[in-house]
Formats: structure tokens, C-alpha cells, sequence
């Protein structure tokens, strides 16, 4: 009886898990495999992957030109990080204070712009930041300048666009957390003779840290492998790591390098993420 | 009193929120180093009165004066009073020696005093081991004294508490209460202590305001507010009480004869101005009454109810009237005096029944 019914068990367990499993072991192991094995093959004549182990795919990176890529990427995700921060705290702010009734609405005409196809929105940048574009056109006729400004196709044209793109997911973790701050620790900071800004400074800020750091987290890591973004609003003269994987997978039929550069970015996102969690649950204890 | 400066002073203090009148004129006096309890049902008013004492809600109408300097628009954090708040409002991100210190830094007392009367304080509520915990490793009455401690260490003129025992189990806000009382009398600062719990006001209070829908209806001692209700809501809300409605037949001096639902004749004392023919509650708490065998005001024991150190009799007095009577079982047979469906007399000295008015 024991054996059968642990069996049955087992087996219902199995079933259970296995939609999930299935689902991961398809679209989420067997890719990211491929992609690590890719990584240590040669590439061979019009792009025909050449089974044979190899580590001269990541001594490329060595070059410096890649490394310069690099570090466009991270000072580029850097600043998009910062500008989501100091567009998203407020707003998180303003919506977390508004009466209950009316934060799922305000919560929803935020999400709305985002049903949008992002090459759509991203085109719409364009027509903003052009050399004819609106800005460039109301400025003119308003007499603040003579000529157009050229804002399209160079990096700061390259982060607003991705601040644009990423601002929601630095407004909802803030928020969660400043939904969740319970009101009477300001008004026990006000008791205890801390004005306006040192309430925020000592008890705000530190009491919505996790919501910030979430929040950047979300921004700062799909920025860093953008690619869509620097190709549209960059014009080809802002590369990103993104664009350089995708030209390895497209023109320059380098798979085994494309591969190689993914999975670097990724080693670098995975240690970064845990140092950042060793470093916050140390401060736990 | 009337010479010396007030602690805190409300003067037709009110304050509405939209339509609705959540504090209406309120006029109290608290002295130096009172323990003075805001005590009412809930949604009386009595929290949003200590948030105006506070600076957290500023009057519709009136002035708040604390030590005689009219508050106006003076925001929490330049009132030199502080709270203890209901849910403790500790600061979940600092240890407990942190979120002492937090007020005397945020006034910029030199360090080395920080440290010496964060000490200090922690030592005051019996809890220096627990310095460098966080408040979520704290028990519910440690952290409630943690929140003591948070705000005597800034030494205020006054400490404002907001049901600060609302939250701890019913011994451990018996033992609190105690304490809390033994140290306002320690440090001398004047308490003011919002609660619903009567018996709570009446154990710590050196004085008592009863609040009902804004307004203040008495304001005493616990004992005048216990002994000389002044009108049936007080009566109602502080203890146990009998209300009998009747008419005045006659008025005599300081007492006054009331025909009890058109039967009974009871002697009670007045509370206010009343004339003959008017209708009145009298009030007589139950331990105020004795049962006799016979007497001028007759009842049938309707039930009788033994609960170890008293007996309660439910009296029959008229049709539409009954009374609780309460005698303490001195001797074993007290309990075996009157019986279920005898007759007995009742008497009770004229000073306990009260005529009230209102």
C-alpha cells in the first residue's frame, strides 16, 4: 500500500511540475545551452558552425575596440539608470499619494503608451529629435534658435529614448515600496523634529531602497544589451554591445563570436547581481 | 492652578474634516505634570484633539497653546512635545539605540550626550540589552517601550500617547499601566493619554475628559466622573449604571422626587437646574443599591446571577423598568438571602441616585 501510493504520488508531483518544466527546458535552458556551446565553436566559411572546441572566440574581446564598446554600453546603461531614477522616484511618489480609488487608473494610463509596439515608439523619437522634427521645428519658430539643433543619432538622443522605453519598470518596484511605507514612521519622524527633507533623507529614502535598487536592476540590464534603440536613435554611430551581437548573428555571420559576446554580458549581469545580493543580505544581519 | 501657566490649553478648539465635525469646540486646561486622560468611544474625536496638540491636523477653528505659546500653523517637528503612537511607528530600517537617538540627532545634541542619554533612556524602560537589536526582533511590549523611550529621551514639556497599550495582551496592559503611571510620576512631564478603555483612564489619570461626537461632556477626577456623572452618556460609558425615566414631582434644595414610569417614587440628587413636570434619567450604579426584606420601594427578583465575589440580582421594579443590584458575598449564605420570584425592598442613600438631564 505504501509503495503504490508513494508511487501515485510521485507521479502526480511529476505531472504537476511538468508543464513548467517542459515550458523552461524549451524556451529558456535549451537556448541559453546552445548559445554557452556556440560560444567554443569556430566559424567557418558563410557562417557554417565548425564543431571544434576553441576559447579564441572571447581573446577577441582582448581588442580594444570591444572593450570601448563595452564601456560605451555600461556608461550609456548608467546614465539611462539615473534618468529613469530621477523621473521614476517622483512620479512613484506622486502616484503612491494619490486617494486609492484613483492609483489603479493613474497606474493604467502609465502602462497604456506601452501597448504600443516599441519600434513604433521608438520611431516617434525620431520624429521628435529630427533635424525637422517637432522640437527642432517649435523652437525655431519660437525664435530660441536660428538652426536645428542635431539631436538625433548621438548618444544622449540614444538615452532618452531608452529612458523612455524603461521608465515603467522603475516607477512600479519604487512604488510597491512606497505603497507599502507606512505613514505614521513620517509623521514619528516629524514628531521627533526632522523637517521635510531630513525625513526623506532618513527615513524615506532608506525605507524605499529595495524599490530603487529593483528598479534599477530591471533598467539597467536590458539597457546594457539594447540594440533596437542604438540602431534607430543612434544611427549607426552609437554601437552598443546589443548591436554588435546582432551583427555577428546578421551580417557578419559570426555566431560563434555572437555567442561568445552574449555570454559575457551575461557573466558580467549574473556576478554583478550577486555581489549586489551578498552585499545587501550581509547588511541584513 | 488658574495662576500658573497651563501645560497645554484648547480654546473652542474644532476642527472639521469636509462635512464632517470631528472635534467641536473643545475648551480644556491641562496643568504642569498632569496625567490627563482624552478618554471616548471611537470616532469621539479624542485622537484628532491630540493630533492638533501634536501639529499632525491644525484647528478649523480655535487655538492650541502649549506653556501659553499659541501654536498656530507651527509644524511637528518645532512643538516641544512628542508621541507615542498607536502602532509604536518605529523606524523598522535602525536598531533600537538608533531610533532612540533619532530625535536628539535630528536636534543636533552633541554626540557624546546622545549616547549617554540613549542609555539612559534604554536603562528608564529596563531594556539596555536590547540596544543593537532591530524593532522587528522585539516583543510587542518591548517595542511599546522602545516607543517610550524614543520620545521622553528628548525631555518634552508634554508627552502626547495614543492607545499606546491598544495592541499588548490584557496582563501585559494591566502591568504597563502600572508602570507607565509609576514613571510620569517619576519624570514629572504631563501626560496626555488618549484611550476607549475606562478602567484604564480611571486606574492612571489624575484627571479625565469623557468625550463623545467632538465635544467634551465632563471633565474630573476619576472619582467625580465615576461618583458624579453629569449626564446619562458619561453615566453610561464610565462603569455599570441602572437609568430609570421619570417625571419631577417636586423639587426640594438639592434633591428631587421623580415619578418613575408613572408608579414608583425614587429620591435622587440633582446634577443640574429642573423643574416640575420635567422628564429625567436617574442613575444609581449597581452597588450603590441594598436589598431589604421589605421597604418603601418594592421589586420581584427576576434572576439571580452568583459570580464568586458578588451576587447580581435583576430586580423587576415596574413593567417597563429593571434593576441590577450588586451585593459583595461577605458571608457564604449572602448568595442565599432573596430567592428568584420573592418581593424585596430596595434602599440606596439619596446622594448615589443621580437626576440628569441631559
Amino acid at each position: 500500500m505504501q509503495r503504490v501510493s508513494g508511487h501515485r504520488q510521485k507521479m502526480e508531483v511529476f505531472t504537476l511540475i511538468f508543464p513548467a518544466l517542459f515550458w523552461l527546458t524549451v524556451f529558456f535552458a535549451i537556448p541559453l545551452l546552445s548559445i554557452v556551446v556556440y560560444s567554443f565553436l569556430k566559424k567557418g566559411l558563410y557562417g557554417v558552425l565548425v564543431w571544434e572546441f576553441n576559447l579564441e572566440n572571447y581573446a577577441r574581446f582582448l581588442d580594444p575596440l570591444y572593450f570601448k564598446v563595452f564601456g560605451r554600453s555600461f556608461a550609456v546603461a548608467v546614465l539611462t539608470t539615473l534618468g529613469c531614477l530621477v523621473i521614476g522616484y517622483p512620479l512613484a511618489a506622486w502616484l503612491a499619494t494619490r486617494p486609492t480609488r484613483f492609483q489603479g487608473i493613474l497606474l493604467m494610463l502609465l502602462m497604456i503608451p506601452f501597448w504600443t509596439n516599441f519600434l513604433v515608439r521608438t520611431y516617434a523619437w525620431i520624429v521628435l529629435l529630427a533635424r525637422e522634427g517637432f522640437i527642432n521645428t517649435a523652437l525655431m519658430s519660437l525664435g530660441v534658435i536660428n538652426e536645428p539643433l542635431g539631436m538625433l543619432y548621438t548618444q544622449p538622443a540614444v538615452i532618452v529614448g531608452l529612458v523612455y522605453g524603461w521608465v515603467t519598470d522603475m516607477v512600479l518596484p519604487i512604488y510597491a515600496t512606497m505603497v507599502g511605507l507606512d505613514r505614521s514612521l513620517l509623521e514619528a519622524a516629524q514628531d521627533l523634529y526632522a523637517n521635510d527633507l531630513k525625513t526623506f533623507t532618513r527615513v524615506v529614502l532608506p525605507l524605499t531602497m529595495p524599490g530603487i535598487v529593483a528598479g534599477s536592476i530591471l533598467v539597467f540590464i536590458p539597457s546594457m544589451g539594447a540594440y533596437v534603440t542604438p540602431d534607430l536613435l543612434g544611427g549607426g554611430k552609437v554601437d552598443m554591445i546589443g548591436n554588435l551581437v546582432q551583427r555577428q548573428f546578421g551580417s557578419a555571420q559570426d555566431w560563434p563570436f555572437g555567442s561568445a559576446i552574449s555570454c559575457v554580458l551575461m557573466a558580467i549581469m549574473v556576478i554583478g547581481t550577486l555581489i549586489y545580493f551578498r552585499i545587501s543580505g550581509g547588511r541584513e544581519r | 492652578m488658574a495662576e500658573s501657566i497651563p501645560a497645554v490649553e484648547l480654546e473652542h478648539v474644532t476642527k472639521r474634516f469636509g462635512n464632517v465635525v470631528a472635534v467641536n469646540d473643545v475648551t480644556l486646561r491641562i496643568a504642569e505634570g498632569e496625567f490627563f486622560s482624552l478618554l471616548g468611544p471611537s470616532g469621539c474625536g479624542k485622537t484628532t484633539t491630540l493630533r492638533m496638540i501634536a501639529g499632525f491636523e491644525m484647528p478649523t477653528a480655535g487655538v492650541v497653546r502649549i506653556r501659553g505659546q499659541e501654536m498656530g500653523e507651527t509644524p511637528p517637528f518645532k512643538r516641544p512635545v512628542n508621541t507615542v503612537f498607536q502602532s509604536y511607528a518605529l523606524f523598522p530600517h535602525l536598531t533600537v539605540a538608533q531610533n532612540v537617538a533619532f530625535g536628539l540627532e535630528m536636534q543636533k545634541v552633541p554626540r557624546k550626550e546622545i549616547k549617554q542619554r540613549v542609555a539612559e533612556a534604554l536603562e528608564m524602560v529596563r531594556l539596555p540589552q536590547m540596544a543593537n537589536r532591530k524593532p522587528k526582533q522585539l516583543s510587542g511590549g518591548q517595542r511599546q517601550r522602545i516607543a517610550l523611550a524614543r520620545a521622553l529621551v528628548n525631555r518634552p514639556q508634554v508627552l502626547l500617547l495614543d492607545e499606546p497599550l491598544g495592541a499588548l495582551d490584557l496582563k501585559l496592559r494591566k502591568a504597563m499601566q502600572l508602570e507607565l503611571k509609576a514613571l510620569q510620576s517619576q519624570v514629572g512631564i504631563t501626560f496626555i493619554y488618549v484611550t476607549h478603555d475606562q478602567e484604564e483612564a480611571l486606574t492612571m489619570s489624575d484627571r479625565i475628559a469623557v468625550m463623545n461626537e467632538g465635544r467634551v461632556y465632563q471633565v474630573g477626577t476619576p472619582r467625580e466622573i465615576y461618583e458624579r456623572p453629569n449626564s446619562r452618556f458619561v453615566a453610561d460609558f464610565i462603569g455599570e449604571t441602572n437609568f430609570l425615566t421619570g417625571r419631577v414631582e417636586e423639587v426640594r434644595g438639592e434633591q428631587a422626587v421623580v415619578l418613575v414610569d408613572g408608579t414608583v417614587r425614587v429620591v435622587g440628587t440633582l446634577t443640574g437646574p429642573v423643574s416640575r413636570g420635567q422628564e429625567v434619567t436617574v442613575a444609581i450604579r449597581p452597588e450603590k443599591l441594598r436589598l431589604r426584606p421589605t421597604g418603601e420601594v418594592q421589586g420581584r427578583v427576576e434572576e439571580l446571577i452568583y459570580i464568586g465575589t458578588d451576587t447580581r440580582y435583576v430586580i423587576r421594579l415596574t413593567e417597563r423598568s429593571r434593576l441590577t443590584v450588586r451585593t459583595q458575598n461577605v458571608g457564604i449564605g449572602d448568595s442565599q438571602r432573596f430567592r428568584q420570584g420573592e418581593r424585596v425592598g430596595l434602599e440606596w442613600n439619596d446622594e448615589s441616585a443621580l437626576v440628569l438631564v441631559e
